[in-house]
């Protein structure tokens, strides 16, 4: 018999239980009160009582009500349908619940259990199967998604029966495996623990390629890897988000996930508003049809706050064993650390830095360690990319959050509340912000096929002329225009020409917003040719008036359809003035 | 009250500290309203039979032998068109004189709105303020509070911003209003003959401080009433929610609860999420706008309220004395509205995103120049023109003062471009220099 419980304390929405038999660390319980009941988790058992933590707004309960225990962890429900869906935290479809307010206890199923998939077989009898292998496939939309052996098997199965072609709900039985116990019945849909890495792959290689994402200070500068890792820490009112949307947008990925992480409810809204509307660059299909969206908005309770990027996590393994390319954009990852705060805080357990729980740093790395490209089992290969924002205090580097995630993140774009404040969008700071997959020699070769030869080399060199030019800036300020020589000003404006035409770049414009791989090539090759020109002023304000002038074409340009005629008439203004001052 | 009378009465109390009492008790229910020696109080915790009270008013000469009665319910408020015009106080008792309001009881400090149901806020609120509109354009739906010092004229511009806009009930949430402040507000509300769609909920300096903590739940129940059953579109004024900050850290001291950053308690990001998420556009036309007042200590936004504050709001504005034009403006670097690009040249014209952008890098060019004018160095001709510009910027539009429609604000910023600058110097897209350039 399951085990049950009955309430001893109640601190906000921390619950102490008095229980009558075993319980389990994460299991998952259930509260019974006022008619409605409850979800909770376990997390933390100390004798005979067990602390929960409630998902859900505790008022009215009382000292004295049942807690049911379920002997499940948190998990979630996997199976076709996943796509296009709109979630809470716990996996709760949002679309489907009655009510313009949130109910507290009204759970509803993750998939539709009416609905009719048209099921394709891929194996066949007598086959060798383990955990994650294919069994067939039905078309989610446009998507192939294939339905695998759940991943909870242990060793190998012989298929016994297959369903043949035709249309099955998730609850049907499509082929019964023959494993060491005896017979077991497959249906399209499985449970997994959201807490738990999913790791049915043969094994899992450095990166070697990088992920698109129409954003120039991104791909040029600091790329991230197909299957890399990065995080985007800035003070609020840097663009995080419209950065985060843009790459959710552009983002050369099959399925992308966004976990709205206790932030802004308006934000998701527009995710609901725009993405039904907005084509997908690569495919020319709606953004929905690749989107899911994970949703805990800061006002719902804080508990499934901390489930939401699990959940979302383990959607993204999912689909990554189905061999494909899944992005999660997570939005914020402080949030989810102030949710354990809050839980550390009201146990009374021992607080590290700013209160945080101490073993913060542990449980980011372990989930930046999810991400990552795969090779499948049968020689595919899929991968996760992970993107999560940080909200650090005060916009301060230093401090817990940042610093756990700076250990486990390979990529980081430090967005600059200067740079925000000039309106120099976006805000990531060019110097500070880097990528690790640059040193990668993998990434290198990838480059040097796909983009230019010698690309990672053009890379550093214009970081460099940043560099210089913000040495410049400091010199000019300190001497005075007057007091440097004329080279420092040019140096300066040349590093304004790569911030104006490559850094900068508006999310708002719809030309300018995307910037393929191959027009970021050609624009920085323009960009380079200048900077590595000399040129003959007559003082530094004409220095600055045409340095100006050419920035302005230039903006011009990144505003005009790539190589249109009036794309060529400003690219020609600019050669006229190269022509006309260049040494 | 009868179900006062039936319920058990307890008379032994545990402890008493400044802000809290426990006892020991059964069939208690969390957040829980109880009376304690005649005053409010709120369950705020229990471990086994002993309960801890969070008294509203203070424990000052609470005795250990006061009477407990607990009522059953959590906070509730009456509601009915008749809050219309009133006032009241953290109860939701009136304070103005008049009668007690009848209506239906709803709990305060209910739950969350589906973001699924959620509508995509699209309208604009105009207020006439050029570092508003132009700049930072607030929508229908929208929080937003303004960063001031406590020296700059918040409440007045706030009030301003309030009865300028087109809504259909104003709700101001007044916590630690000093008693000048209140009368200030009634007199601008009455002043403006507006007061049949105003209700206040206020707490004032003279009274306790946790009694604060009830404010912006009465003030949100009320504009969820309206907004939801009437349809109407509501716009909550709070002010200063450092003040309810200051609140919640006392009880949670009180509590033995360990302090995050600035002594805050580690779910003040929560605690203030609860209650600007109330901002709502609802999909059957009415809607919920806050616009709150942060103050901060000498500007320090770094500091856990204002921090946690701009994470959770659409923006923030920024009030500051602006010694070129000798007026307060609004921070053109440091406020924001989130949501601006969302009626941004698609309710109003097509040029103000552009002319927006423009003014604000020239204005911080301007910066640049005084920097340098400071630090003794020669200004070249941009650096002078910039400072002129400035000077124009700051006085014809940033100042709060200024009261224009949004097409005569582009107008002008027009207008002060083509005196100062050339049409390149701007960088605004040739499409809309062509059309809107007024200069040589």
């Amino acid at each position: 018999m399951a085990t049950s419980g009955i309430i001893t304390g109640i601190v906000s929405n921390l619950v102490t239980v008095s229980c009558d038999g075993p319980v389990s660390q994460n299991e998952i319980c259930y509260i019974s009160t006022q008619g409605t009941k409850l979800m909770a988790e376990v997390i933390k058992v100390n004798g005979r009582y067990a602390s929960i933590q409630v998902f859900e707004s505790t008022r009215g309960v009382k000292n004295g009500d049942r807690v049911e225990f379920t002997d499940k962890m948190l998990e979630v429900t996997l199976g076709p349908g996943l796509l296009s869906s709109c979630y809470d935290g716990l996996q709760n479809d949002l679309t489907t619940m009655t009510g313009v307010f949130l109910k507290r206890g009204e759970y509803t199923p993750a998939l539709d259990s009416e609905k009719k998939w048209a099921f394709t077989p891929e194996a066949s009898v007598g086959d060798t199967v383990e955990a994650a292998d294919w069994l067939g496939e039905v078309k989610e939309g446009w998507l192939p998604h294939k339905i695998m052996v759940p991943f909870s098997f242990k060793g190998e199965y012989t298929i016994k029966w297959l369903a043949p072609a035709g249309e099955y709900t998730v609850n049907d039985k499509i082929a019964t495996l023959t494993g060491e116990e005896g017979d077991v019945d497959v249906t399209m849909c499985q449970k997994w623990p959201v807490k738990v890495a999913i790791k049915c792959y043969k094994e899992k290689p450095r990166p070697e390629r990088i992920m698109e994402t129409g954003v120039r200070v991104i791909d040029t500068l600091n790329p991230i890897a197909e299957g890399g890792t990065g995080f985007i820490p800035g003070p609020f009112g840097c663009g995080k988000t419209v950065l985060q949307h843009a790459i959710a947008k552009q983002g050369d990925a099959d399925v992308i996930v966004m976990a709205a992480c206790g932030e802004r409810a308006n934000e998701v809204v527009e995710i609901f508003t725009e993405f039904p509307e907005l084509i997908d660059p690569h495919t020319g299909r709606h953004l929905m049809e690749r989107t899911t969206i994970i949703c805990n908005t800061s006002n719902m309770p804080v508990a499934a706050r901390e489930a939401s990027v699990y959940t979302a996590m383990t959607i993204c393994e999912y689909y990554r064993a189905m061999g494909l390319k899944v992005l999660l954009l997570a939005d914020s990852t402080s949030r989810w650390a102030q949710a354990l705060r809050e839980m550390s805080n009201r146990m009374e357990e021992l607080p590290g830095a700013d209160a945080f729980p101490v073993d913060l740093s542990a449980i980011i790395s372990n989930f930046y360690a999810r991400a990552g490209m795969v090779v499948l089992n049968n020689g595919k290969r899929g991968s996760v990319t992970f993107i999560g924002t940080v909200s650090p205090a005060g916009g301060n580097l230093k401090e817990p959050v940042t610093e756990s995630t700076k250990k486990a993140a390979r990529c980081f774009y430090a967005l600059e509340q200067n740079r925000a404040d000039k309106k120099r969008y976006p805000s990531v700071n060019p110097i500070d912000s880097y990528s690790k997959y640059l040193e990668y020699p993998e990434i290198a070769d990838y480059l040097d096929k796909t983009v230019e030869h010698g690309w990672v080399e053009k890379v550093n060199r214009t970081k460099n002329i940043i560099r210089k030019g913000k040495d410049a800036a400091d010199q000019i300020n300190i001497l005075g225009d007057d007091g440097v020589p004329m080279s420092y000003h040019e140096m300066f404006w040349k590093s304004e020409l790569v911030d104006f035409v490559i850094l900068q770049q508006d999310a708002f414009d719809a030309i300018d917003a995307l910037c393929p791989l191959e027009r970021q090539r050609y624009m920085l090759d323009m960009v380079l040719d200048i900077c590595a020109k000399e040129f003959e002023f007559e003082d530094f304000e004409e220095c600055a008036a045409k340095f100006k002038e050419m920035i302005n074409f230039f903006r011009q340009m990144n505003y005009s359809e790539f190589k249109s005629a009036q794309f060529e008439i400003y690219k020609a203004e600019i050669e006229k003035l190269v022509e006309q001052y260049g040494k | 009250m009868a179900n006062r009378l039936i319920r058990k009465t307890y008379t032994q109390l545990e402890g008493i500290t400044k802000a809290t009492v426990s006892l020991k008790a059964d069939n208690v229910s969390n957040d829980e309203l109880a009376w304690v020696d005649g005053r409010l109080a709120q369950v705020v915790r229990t471990k086994g039979e002993l309960v801890t009270l969070q008294v509203f008013e203070g424990t000052e000469n609470i005795p250990s032998n006061a009477e407990v009665t607990f009522l059953g319910a959590a906070p509730t408020l009456k509601v009915s068109d008749a809050l219309a015009g009133r006032f009241f106080n953290a109860y939701g008792e009136p304070i103005d004189g008049g009668p007690a309001v009848e209506g239906r009881k709803i709990e305060i400090g209910g739950p969350s709105v589906n973001p699924y149901k959620r509508k995509q806020p699209s309208e604009i609120i105009p207020t006439g303020i050029a570092g508003i509109d132009l700049n930072n354009t607030l929508v229908s739906g929208q929080k937003i509070p303004f960063f001031a010092d406590p020296d700059q004229p918040y409440n007045n511009v706030m009030a301003q911003v309030a009865l300028r806009a087109d809504v259909d009930k104003i709700i101001l949430g007044g916590m630690g209003l000093t008693n000048d402040d209140y009368l200030y507000f009634k007199h601008e509300f009455e002043a403006a003959g507006a007061l049949d769609k105003i209700i206040s909920f206020v707490n004032t300096t003279e009274q306790p401080p946790v009694e604060r903590l009830l404010i912006p739940d009465m003030a949100l129940a009320t504009a969820e009433y309206f907004a939801v059953e009437k349809n109407e579109k509501v716009l909550v004024l709070l002010t200063d929610m450092t003040l309810y900050a200051d609140a919640l850290s006392i009880v949670s001291n009180r509590m033995d609860q360990i302090p995050s950053k600035d002594s805050m308690p580690g779910s003040l990001y929560s605690d203030l999420a609860k209650i600007y998420e109330k901002a709502v556009q609802l999909p059957d036309g009415g809607s919920i706008t806050i616009i709150a007042v942060t103050t901060l200590n000498d500007g320090d936004i770094t500091h856990a309220i204002p921090d946690n504050t701009g994470y959770i709001t659409e923006g923030q504005l920024f009030l500051r004395a602006d010694p070129d034009s000798g007026k307060v403006i609004i921070d053109p670097f440091r406020s924001l509205s989130r949501l601006k690009q969302l009626v941004q040249g698609k309710k109003t014209r097509e040029d103000h995103s552009q002319v927006m952008n423009a003014s604000v890098r020239l204005y911080s060019d301007a910066q640049n120049a005084k920097t340098k004018l400071e630090n003794g160095f020669d200004l070249s001709d941009y650096d002078l023109r910039c400072l002129d510009y400035a000077k124009a910027y700051a006085t014809e539009l940033l100042a709060v003062d200024v009261n224009l429609g949004i097409e005569q604000m582009l107008d002008t910023a027009w207008d002060i471009f083509g005196r100062y600058f050339t049409k390149a110097e701007t960088g605004i897209k040739q499409n809309l220099i062509d059309k809107y350039w007024r200069g040589n």
